[in-house]
C-alpha cells in the first residue's frame, strides 16, 4: 500500500493535495483495496459549492458502494472525466489518474482539520 | 462465534488473499481483481476453495427413505454416480436450505449443504430421521476444490485416470489423483455455469491436491479465484444464493425452484407447495438488467412505474461479462414478465430496468 507523505488525509479514507486555494481529492490506495474493483463513479455536483463532510459522490465497486465525502468546504470546480468511461484507473493510479474532484477551498483553516500521513497511518491500522 | 478455517488458510494468505468472514469461516474474497477472477473463469480455468461447504454422509436402509423425505426433489430418480439439487422445505412454507444430494451407492449418499447452515440442516435431519438412517457429518475433515471455466476439464484430466472428458453435468465418479489419494470424488458440478469440476478430498491431503492442480494447470494460466467473483458468477447464471435469494421466508415456488419439487412422493411441505403450484403465487424470484446506468444491490426497492413498491432486490451486482447491472428480486407476479420495465430505487434514484429470462448470459 502507498501513502504519499505530501498529502493530506480523512479519516474517511481520501487524500488531499493542497496547491494554492484548490484542493485536489481522491481515495486512497487502503479505500480502493478495500472496496475491489471499482466499476461505476457518480459525481453530480460540479458548481455547487457544499459544506466538509457533506457527500458530493458515490464510487460503485462489484461488491459494494461508497459515498464520498467532503473533505474540506469549498465549491467544486472541476470533475475527473476520464472517470467516466475508465473508472478502474482508481484501482491502478489512485493518487494521480485517479483523482476525483478539484475544489476552490471556502476556509483554510479546514486544511489544519486534516490528517498526515501518519496520523492517516494509524486509522488504516498499518 | 469463533471463525473456523479451512485447512489452506496459510495458503491463501501466502497467495495475497484478502481474508474475511463469510459464513463462520475465515474465506478468500479475492485475490487480486475481482473482474479478472471473474473472467479468467469464463474464459479460461480458475480454482475455488469451497471447503466451508458441509458434508453429511447418509446411509443405511432408511438412507432414502429420510433423503425423499425432507429433499423436494426426487432422489428415487438418481442412480449411482448421479448427483442432484434439491432444497430442504422447512414444514412452513419456506427453505431451510439448498443442496446437492449424491447417490455413491444404494443406501449410501452425501449431502452438500451451505456452510452457514451446517448446523442447522444437521439438527433437521436429526430431528427428521424416523427412518433410521445413519448420519455423519464429514464437514470439518473435508476439503471441495472446484476447477470451473472451460479449460478445467484440460486440467482435470492430467490429475486422475477417470474418464473426465466422458462425464456428464451432474454426475460424479471417485477416483485417482496421482498418487496422491486412491479414491477421491470427482464431480461434473459447479456453481459458475462455467462447465467444469469440483473435487472433494479429505483435509489431510488437501494442500497436496492443490498444488497439483496448480501444476497441471500452469499451462492453462490457472488462477485461485476467490468468493467475490464465485458470487458474480453464479448471478449472472441466475443461481440462487441462500440467505439472499431463498430462505425460511421463501417458497421454492415463488423461487422459480419448481423444477426441483416433485410432487410423485410424499415430503415435507407438499400440499402446501402443491397448491403454490396450482394456484399460483403472489409473487416470484425474478431477474432484471439496468437500463439506466447503476448497479442494483441487496435491499433496494423495486418500483413500478406509478412509484407502488412491488418487491425488493435480494442479490445484485454489475456482470463483468455484461458490463451492466444485473439483479435477482422478489416481485409481484404481474411484473415478472420477461421485458416488463420495472425501476430500482437506486439511493434515493428511480433508475429503470427491464426483467429478463434467465440465465443473464448464454450458458457455455
Amino acid at each position: 500500500m502507498t501513502l504519499p507523505d505530501n498529502l493530506k488525509y480523512t479519516k474517511d479514507h481520501e487524500w488531499i493535495r493542497v496547491e494554492g486555494n484548490v484542493a485536489t481529492i481522491g481515495i486512497t490506495d487502503f479505500a480502493q483495496g478495500e472496496l475491489g474493483d471499482i466499476v461505476f463513479v457518480e459525481i453530480e455536483t460540479l458548481g455547487e459549492t457544499l459544506g466538509a463532510g457533506d457527500v458530493f459522490g458515490t464510487v460503485e465497486a462489484v461488491k459494494t458502494v461508497s459515498d464520498l465525502f467532503m473533505p474540506l468546504s469549498g465549491e467544486i470546480i472541476e470533475v475527473n472525466e476520464e472517470l467516466e468511461g475508465q473508472p478502474e484507473i482508481i484501482n491502478s493510479d489512485p493518487y494521480e489518474k485517479g483523482w476525483m474532484i478539484k475544489v476552490n477551498i471556502d476556509n483554510v483553516k479546514e486544511i489544519e482539520n486534516l490528517l498526515s500521513v501518519e496520523a492517516y497511518k494509524e486509522v488504516t491500522g498499518q | 462465534m469463533e471463525l473456523k478455517s479451512v485447512a489452506l488458510k496459510e495458503t491463501h494468505i501466502a497467495l495475497g488473499a484478502k481474508m474475511v468472514p463469510f459464513a463462520g469461516y475465515y474465506m478468500p474474497l479475492k485475490y487480486g481483481s475481482e473482474t479478472e477472477e471473474h473472467l479468467k473463469v469464463r474464459q479460461g480455468v480458475g480454482v475455488f476453495d469451497v471447503s466451508h461447504m458441509g458434508e453429511f454422509i447418509v446411509e443405511g436402509p432408511g438412507a432414502l427413505d429420510l433423503i425423499q423425505y425432507v429433499c423436494s426433489n426426487d432422489a428415487a430418480s438418481l442412480s449411482p454416480g448421479k448427483v442432484q439439487y434439491a432444497c430442504l422445505p422447512n414444514g412452513q412454507g419456506g427453505i431451510v436450505d439448498d443442496l446437492l444430494v449424491y447417490m455413491i451407492a444404494p443406501e449410501l449418499y452425501m449431502l452438500v449443504v451451505n456452510a452457514s447452515n451446517i448446523e442447522k440442516d444437521w439438527k433437521w435431519l436429526q430431528n427428521h430421521n424416523r427412518f433410521g438412517a445413519r448420519l455423519k457429518n464429514i464437514s470439518d475433515e473435508t476439503s471441495l476444490f472446484a476447477i470451473q471455466g472451460p479449460k478445467a476439464g484440460a486440467v482435470v484430466k492430467k490429475v486422475t485416470n477417470v474418464a473426465t472428458e466422458a462425464m456428464k453435468y451432474y454426475t460424479f465418479a471417485e477416483g485417482n489423483i496421482l498418487d496422491i489419494l486412491p479414491d477421491a470424488l470427482i464431480s461434473a458440478t459447479g456453481y459458475t455455469g462455467a462447465g467444469g469440476f469440483e473435487i472433494y478430498v479429505s483435509n489431510d491431503k488437501a494442500q497436496q491436491v492443490w498444488d497439483a492442480l496448480f501444476e497441471a494447470g500452469a499451462e492453462e494460466g490457472i488462477a485461485p479465484i476467490g468468493l467475490g467473483a464465485r458470487d458474480t458468477l453464479r448471478l449472472e447464471m441466475g443461481y440462487c444464493l441462500y440467505g439472499n435469494d431463498i430462505d425460511d421466508t421463501t417458497s421454492p415456488i415463488e423461487a422459480g425452484l419448481g423444477w426441483i419439487t416433485k410432487f410423485n412422493k410424499s415430503f415435507i411441505d407438499d400440499q402446501r407447495l402443491k397448491t403454490q403450484k396450482e394456484e399460483g403465487v403472489n409473487r416470484k424470484l425474478t431477474g432484471f438488467v439496468m437500463i439506466d446506468k447503476g448497479i442494483p444491490r441487496q435491499g433496494y426497492e423495486l418500483m413500478n412505474a406509478n412509484d407502488e413498491i412491488i418487491g425488493k432486490v435480494s442479490s445484485g451486482s454489475i456482470s463483468p461479462v455484461l458490463n451492466q447491472g444485473i439483479g435477482l428480486g422478489y416481485v409481484a407476479t404481474g411484473y415478472s414478465k420477461a421485458d416488463t420495465e420495472i425501476f430500482v430505487s437506486v439511493r434515493g434514484r428511480k433508475l429503470r430496468a427491464r426483467v429478463s429470462r434467465l440465465p443473464f448470459i448464454k450458458n457455455q
